[in-house]
């Protein structure tokens, strides 16, 4: 019975080239821009290297302080603030501290290359998993001796050296200052703006006074829990240890958040602040927002789709109302329709993959997003293949069930 | 011509019923009446109309277009419900059957010629014809393809099962329409003019089968007519005027 639908349905795609090339590109071109955002979306905080534990990892990326007179000022934190009150933690396995990167000029000879660095501590290299192509990162020791030492990723090696190999202890001057390359790294993509940076080097190089006392300056914190199921106490203990931060005016500030969040929560807690209370992330919110957006995304080519197939159906109520003379039943003909509707949508789903993966390489080729590579995994083609169902069940069950009603009289007459 | 003809086991289904019918009755209509409703005018499509179709019969109904003679024959098929009435088959009053059991009940009693054949033209022959069977579970793919080679071959037309409807000319496919209204085994044939597209020689050829279809295979049936000499062919007519039996 099943080839008999099949067949029915190729026939039927055949007959309505332009009805079959309307419905495919609906459902193809809405199923791209889906998998295109969802793989942005994955490349920006999915799990992968360097963070690819991210299930136990949690980000402190800004303070907000709270004025009496209702003024809010939001930064990242300073060095000082994390040093003091996040480091001492005792429920985190880990807690590494580096500062936001910035563009730095350097040259090569006559030519200038603006390299994006970032300072770090040793623990940096400990809770994010870069790979070493060669040497390795810097120790302890070297963060408290402010050694003149580098990480850098394999494109500056290649810019700089000419070669991402044998450039270990070679110098490389970055804002007019030597720094010895300890390692190379893979490329990190720019979207993941806690671990990128084309250098690396010690935080002790930084022209900024670490032992400011200050809540807000330029850094920001990984927290690597000791577990996923760690991430609750952590937090808990992050929320007491935050409540204790001294005002450093209590005249003008009325309160401090300084909260540790997922990565995807840190983001959040910015975007969704007018919308959720001080002590709220917004995930939820965030969640609801982008499945609302997507739902209704997929709504319009789904009733679109509605539409074309009631006229579609219609049109073939001599059919239908054949096969209920000779005994289909509503359900058997709902079945018929659905497996035809699902087996479109999924010549549209596969389609629609294809062209997301010409549209990826095509961002990932353009530059655009700096060291963006852009992956279609089995993850996002699961989505997808959920998409194109939702599609064909969707779009395939009102115009069946409209149809399935139908008089057997009535259908063969023309349904009306 | 008599219910003799028809195997006993045609009637050992298991479908629930109560057999209120005299056993020869193939089919009982009583009292039937068919009113279309608008906002403004009532249509009496069809006035209490009482017949007995009795089993192995040929009948052809008669009448001016119009007459309610295509709703009646609609009835019978339980493709459309009666506004009143009761209608029996095989015994077994259908008035309480849900659309599921009339369904079940179309697929293993009853076999539909339409004037304009209804084939599914993006179907082969073959795949035409195998419709009814689609329909049991029982039937295996192999065995309905089987079936649907006999019926074909009944009809004369087993060398074009391969084609599409649309390669067939209208003699053809009305032949494969019978050989899809045979291929279930159905006890009840429903003709609504199986005739009327085609010219008067495939006309006769078309009447041949299904007289054939009668007398040697014991299948009733009911054959709605314009062309009075075809229909006097049949063992009985019966005329209908202004949705009323008129004799």
């Amino acid at each position: 019975m099943l080839l008999s639908y099949l067949k029915i349905a190729w026939k039927v795609l055949l007959r309505r080239k332009f009805f079959t090339f309307i419905s495919l590109f609906g459902i193809s071109f809405t199923l791209m821009v889906l998998l295109v955002v969802v793989a942005l979306f994955d490349h920006a905080v999915g799990a992968h290297a360097p963070e690819s534990r991210l299930d136990r990892m949690l980000f402190v990326n800004f303070v907000h302080i709270k004025f009496k007179n209702n003024g809010n000022q939001n930064s990242p934190p300073s060095y000082h603030l994390l040093d003091r009150y996040v480091r001492p933690l005792r429920t985190p396995e880990k807690v590494a501290i580096y500062s936001n990167f910035h563009s730095t000029p350097s040259y090569v000879g006559n030519a200038r290359i603006d390299l994006d660095l970032k300072y770090t501590d040793e623990v940096f290299w400990q809770v994010l998993d870069f790979t070493f192509r060669e040497g390795k990162a810097f120790s302890q020791a070297d963060v408290k001796a402010a050694a003149r030492v580098a990480v850098i990723n394999r494109t500056t090696a290649r810019k700089y050296f000419g070669t991402d190999k044998g450039v270990v202890g070679h110098i490389i001057e970055v804002n007019q200052i030597n720094y010895r390359v300890l390692g190379v790294v893979d490329d990190v993509p720019a979207m993941r703006i806690s671990s990128y940076a084309d250098v690396w080097v010690p935080l002790t190089n930084s022209p900024t006074d670490l032992q400011r006392v200050s809540l807000d300056g330029d850094f920001s914190a990984i927290i690597l829990a000791k577990s996923t199921g760690d991430i609750k106490a952590v937090q808990a203990e992050f929320d007491q240890m935050a409540k204790r931060i001294p005002l450093p005016d209590p005249k003008e500030m009325l309160y401090i958040n300084l909260h540790a969040d997922s990565l995807l929560g840190s983001f959040s807690r910015q975007i969704m602040s007018p919308l959720t209370d001080r002590d709220s992330d917004g995930l939820s919110i965030l969640y609801s927002i982008l499945a609302g957006l997507a739902l209704l995304f997929m709504l319009l080519p789904a009733l679109n789709l509605v539409n074309i197939n009631v006229s579609r159906i219609m049109e073939r109520s001599s059919e239908i109302g054949v096969r209920k003379a000779f005994g289909a039943t509503g359900g058997t003909l709902i079945g018929q329709f659905l497996v035809e509707n699902v087996f479109l949508t999924t010549i549209g789903g596969l389609l629609g993959l294809l062209l997301a993966y010409v549209a990826l390489q095509l961002i990932g080729g353009s530059q655009i997003l700096a060291y963006a590579h852009f992956e279609l995994n089995w993850r996002i083609f699961g989505w997808a293949l959920l998409v194109t169902l939702f599609f064909g069940v969707l779009s395939g069950v009102y115009p069946a069930f409209k149809m399935s009603r139908l008089q057997p009289v009535q259908a063969l007459k023309g349904g009306n | 011509m008599n219910s003799t003809t028809a195997p006993n086991n045609r009637f050992a289904s298991p479908e629930i019923g109560l057999t209120t019918a005299p056993a020869t009755a193939m089919l009982k209509l009583t009292d039937i009446e068919k009113v279309y409703q608008t906002k403004t005018i009532e249509t009496v499509a069809l006035n209490r109309v009482n017949l007995t179709i009795n089993k192995g019969e040929f009948v052809s109904i008669m009448g001016p277009s119009g007459c309610g003679k295509s709703t009646l024959l609609s009835i019978m098929g339980l493709l459309d419900e009666p506004s009143s009435g009761q209608v029996e088959i095989a015994g077994r009053p259908v008035t309480a059957y849900s659309d599921k059991e009339l369904a079940h009940l179309r697929n293993q009693k009853i076999g539909f010629v339409f004037q304009s054949y209804h084939l599914i033209n993006d179907l082969s022959v073959l795949d035409n014809v195998e419709l009814p069977l689609l329909y049991r579970s029982s039937v295996s793919g192999k065995e309905r393809r089987q079936r649907a080679h006999a019926a074909l071959d009944k009809v004369g037309l087993s060398a074009r099962t391969n084609h599409f409807p649309s390669q067939l000319s209208g003699g053809q496919r009305q032949r494969v329409a019978i050989a899809r209204a045979l291929a279930g085994n159905p006890e009840l044939i429903l003709a609504d003019e199986p005739t009327g597209n085609l010219d008067s020689v495939m006309g006769e050829e078309i009447m041949d089968l299904l007289m054939g279809l009668n007398r040697h295979d014991g299948v009733t049936i009911v054959m709605v007519t314009h062309d009075e000499q075809q229909a006097l062919k049949t063992e009985r007519v019966i005329r209908f005027f202004d949705g009323s039996q008129v004799s």
